[in-house]
């Protein structure tokens, strides 16, 4: 990828708040950045990674990015990692002895929490992060905010020799807003990487010392937090309710009450007591409220001061205007708030009468699916196929297998997970499930992120899995990033690429137990799933297309059904692929009485990309080429 | 527009359809205009063939970046059930542009749901105020499926707070810069997305 050039400071960008804390962390003389991509952060480091003169990584995983940074901030220089929520429970091991070493250059932990759930496997607060590790965590509300705050993360980092906390949320990570950028400052120089076993070498009895300093660094950030600006009052009339909030609340709130005192925290943990307790003494009520856990509820009320917070708010979710309005209104007990609240939907507004629902209340779901021509799509043909068996599923596309039609996922755990899950379905079955096959499928990316150890615990210990590993040469969920599979760096420059069949021999797969498979070439991939099951060992069939979004993925000329001899069975539906429609649908009787429903289909043409899947489904042969297509 | 100035605009659609485009035009245009400006932007899963919303939201000073249901000044809507799915969050005098381009998802292929026979006609019989229309037939008669995208900013430009023309420069210039061929084609698209909006 290109440099964003020219990069002059004093700049007014719109850009997301990803874009603002790459920007930012360039700006404020980082030297080094790495991140496993993870929504909602991923964009973090794409950004960074086409800014001049700063080293940017994809990592393997979370642990192995923090850790490089923490490399990178003994040598001396300011490092920032990136990832999603979940990312930090992986990184979490080096965090916990970090916080004790402290740091060299700056040091930094972008954390995005997918608040809502828009794409993970559950909620998390990483806000808990700063008090398990006793470091600072700072919350942007806006772009701008993600933008000062990262920059202002780093002498914070430095000056109270503290790695700090990032923490985002989807809400600021994929919001864009004007932001002003500042001057760039230096990197780190005069100062290397010293020496300090004392320090650095954390085995018990020099790590016993540096716990007492961990919690003076605690009490003084304590100090910091109840002086700082970061955490300030916007005053306000209404003085019925007082906030505390942090992050995007904030602005929710000035939305939803322009009128009421918020006490804003920018640096929520450590919180400042005194702060809230000043706010509580001038307001008739205090509410806390915070996306998601009520952790500073707790902190607040463990002081003595009276707060409202999940009693009225929800637990889960974005605490946006419309959940925020009706929930104050109802504390206040005022029938008014609730009337003069705009209307939130067309059952509100006077001239439809109110019993009716609102239009397209009733409407089907359209949930995220595998794309036209996935070779993924395939594999979970042949998957929903298999009789009697038990498939542990993993994190990505392919999760999506769990949908309609295939229906072929019984568990999603976490990254890697499918690979331990696997070799305990096997070794923990009871007499009920007898000789149920199991079966685990995981991506390339997210094997090795945290599959390989898996895989080596099942050889190890003699398990017995049949492993589908999806190799489509990148991280396809967050949009097609490279991987030590696809053979390139974060900047698309060549790099050694993975061999996955000699890995899997490494990890003492027998080479007889791997196989490579085009999973287009359905009868070859069916065959070799179908006897792999049966075989009392571990084996790993490898499937080895590259998903549809990426450059190495090359498109053929579309198909086309003809409709004389489509008789409508249905079979290529199973298939899955968003390109077949159905045209007609049929209830047929047969001559034993009963009834079948045909389904006649079309392929939409401008969508295929003749991946030549669905024409072996097809028993008539009614699915063909498009002749003499010209692709748009 | 609001009351407090702020002009909200929802654009939905489904991933792939260039949702997120039109919505970046959308803002760039009233960033250029000198309105604070806050745009969500979609990613992860919604990007497979999932819903995909985007909020644009522009004025002296806009704060939260996500529009509250009933608070949506225009709807730009790339498929008719998906305008049908996003309606009920317009403001009373708000106003739909609709792409009425079907998209089947597989849950319907499947037999699993059913589509909407006449997702304009549930709309029309709401009271919502709106404008209905093929943009998809338009841009493939000019020759391009993707030329939707411009079809639909033409149609909506007649309600936007500043003139039809500065939005069209926007786009051309976009193209100016990066497909000098296809700006000619984008100036008639736009100009077919007016048409029809002031024909329906």
């Amino acid at each position: 990828m290109n440099a964003v050039n020219p990069l002059p400071s004093g700049e007014r960008l719109f850009i997301s708040g990803n874009e603002a804390v790459a920007r930012a962390a360039w700006g404020a003389g980082c030297k080094v950045m790495a991140a496993y991509p993870g929504t909602p952060a991923t964009e973090i480091l794409e950004y960074a990674s086409r800014l001049p003169e700063m080293y940017s990584e994809w990592s393997v995983n979370e642990k192995v990015s923090l850790e490089v940074c923490i490399g990178a901030s003994l040598a001396g220089s300011r490092a920032l990692c990136a990832m999603k929520h979940v990312g930090l429970n992986v990184a979490s091991d080096a965090l916990m002895t970090q916080t004790l070493i402290g740091v060299g250059g700056g040091l930094v932990i972008a954390v995005a929490d997918d608040v809502g759930l828009s794409s993970s496997q559950n909620e998390q607060d990483s806000r808990f992060w700063g008090r398990f590790a006793h470091v600072p965590v700072l919350e942007p509300s806006d772009a701008q905010e993600a933008y000062d705050l990262t920059r202002f993360a780093f002498d914070l980092s430095e000056q109270f020799d503290t790695p700090v906390i990032l923490r985002m949320t989807t809400r600021i990570c994929h919001v864009k807003g004007v932001v002003g950028t500042s001057q760039r400052r230096p990197f780190n120089s005069g100062v290397g990487f010293k020496k300090d076993p004392a320090r650095l070498v954390m085995i018990p009895t020099n790590a016993k010392h540096r716990i007492p300093l961990m919690y003076r660094r605690e009490e003084r950030l304590q100090q910091y937090s109840e002086e700082s600006n970061l955490n300030l009052l916007k005053e306000g009339n209404d003085k019925r309710i007082g906030f505390v909030t942090s992050g995007p609340v904030f602005m929710h709130i000035q939305e939803a009450f322009p009128e009421s005192p918020i006490l804003k925290l920018g640096m929520s943990y450590p919180m400042p007591t005194g702060k809230i307790r000043e706010l509580a003494s001038q307001v008739e009520q205090l509410v806390v409220a915070e996306e998601v856990e009520p952790i500073l509820e707790g902190e607040i009320k463990a002081a003595g001061i009276q707060v409202l917070g999940k009693e009225i708010l929800p637990r889960i979710g974005e605490l946006a205007p419309q959940v925020l309005r009706p929930a104050i209104a109802k504390l206040l007990g005022d029938a008014r708030a609730e009337e003069t609240a705009p209307p939130r939907t067309l059952a509100d507004l006077p001239e439809v009468k109110v019993s009716m629902p609102p239009p397209g209340s009733s409407l089907f779901p359209r949930p995220p699916t595998m794309c036209v021509a996935c070779p993924h799509l395939g594999i979970y043909y042949c998957l929903s196929k298999i009789r009697n068996k038990a498939i542990s599923g993993d994190i990505g596309c392919y999760t999506l297998g769990a949908g309609h039609p295939w229906n072929a996922l019984d568990t999603t755990i976490c990254m890697g997970a499918s690979m331990g899950v696997a070799h305990g379905l096997d070794k923990g079955r009871t007499d009920v499930d007898g000789d149920q096959k199991i079966i685990a499928v995981i991506g390339d990316s997210t094997f090795m992120h945290m599959g390989m150890q898996g895989l080596l615990d099942i050889t190890y210990n003699r398990g017995n899995v049949t492993i589908l590993l999806l190799d489509n040469r990148a991280v396809g969920m967050t949009g097609g990033q490279d991987n030590p599979g696809s053979g390139r760096d974060i900047h698309g420059e060549e790099s050694p690429r993975v061999d996955f069949a000699k890995l899997c021999e490494a990890l003492g797969v027998k080479p007889e137990r791997i196989h490579e498979v085009n999973p287009y070439e359905l009868p070859t991939l069916f065959k070799a799933l179908r006897e792999e099951v049966k075989i009392d060992d571990t084996s790993v069939i490898i499937t080895n297309q590259p998903c549809v979004l990426v450059d190495f993925y090359a498109a053929k000329p579309p198909l086309r059904v003809e409709d004389d001899k489509c008789t409508g069975c249905k079979n290529c539906l199973d298939v899955g692929c968003p390109a077949i429609h159905v045209t007609r649908r049929e209830t047929v009787v047969k001559p034993n009485g009963t009834t079948k429903e045909l389904a006649f289909v079309r392929i939409e043409s401008s969508a295929c990309t003749g991946c030549n899947l669905c024409p072996s489904t097809c028993g008539p042969d009614a699915i063909v080429p498009v002749e003499n297509f010209i692709r748009q | 527009m609001s009351d407090n100035s702020i002009t909200n605009i929802l654009v939905a659609g489904i991933g792939g359809q260039g949702v997120m485009t039109a919505a970046e035009i959308l803002a760039q245009t009233a960033l250029a205009q000198g309105y604070d400006v806050k745009k969500t932007e979609v990613a992860g899963m919604a990007q497979r063939g999932g819903v995909v919303t985007s909020h644009v939201r522009f004025g002296d000073k806009v704060l939260s970046p996500a529009i509250p249901p009933g608070e949506v000044d225009i709807l730009v809507g790339f498929e008719p059930a998906e305008s049908l799915r996003w309606c009920s969050h317009l403001r009373k005098n708000g106003v739909a542009m609709v792409s009425t381009t079907r998209q089947e998802p597989p849950v319907v292929s499947l037999g699993l749901f059913d589509y909407p026979e006449d997702p304009v006609a549930q709309m029309r019989a709401a009271n919502i105020r709106m404008h209905a229309f093929d943009a998809g037939a338009i841009a493939v008669g000019l020759g391009n499926f993707r030329l939707v995208n411009t079809v639909m900013l033409g149609a909506i430009s007649e309600y936007l707070p500043f003139s039809p023309e500065i939005l069209k420069n926007v786009i051309l210039e976009r193209f100016r810069k990066h497909k000098p061929k296809l700006v000619e084609i984008n100036e008639q698209a736009f100009e077919a997305g007016r048409a029809a909006q002031a024909a329906h």
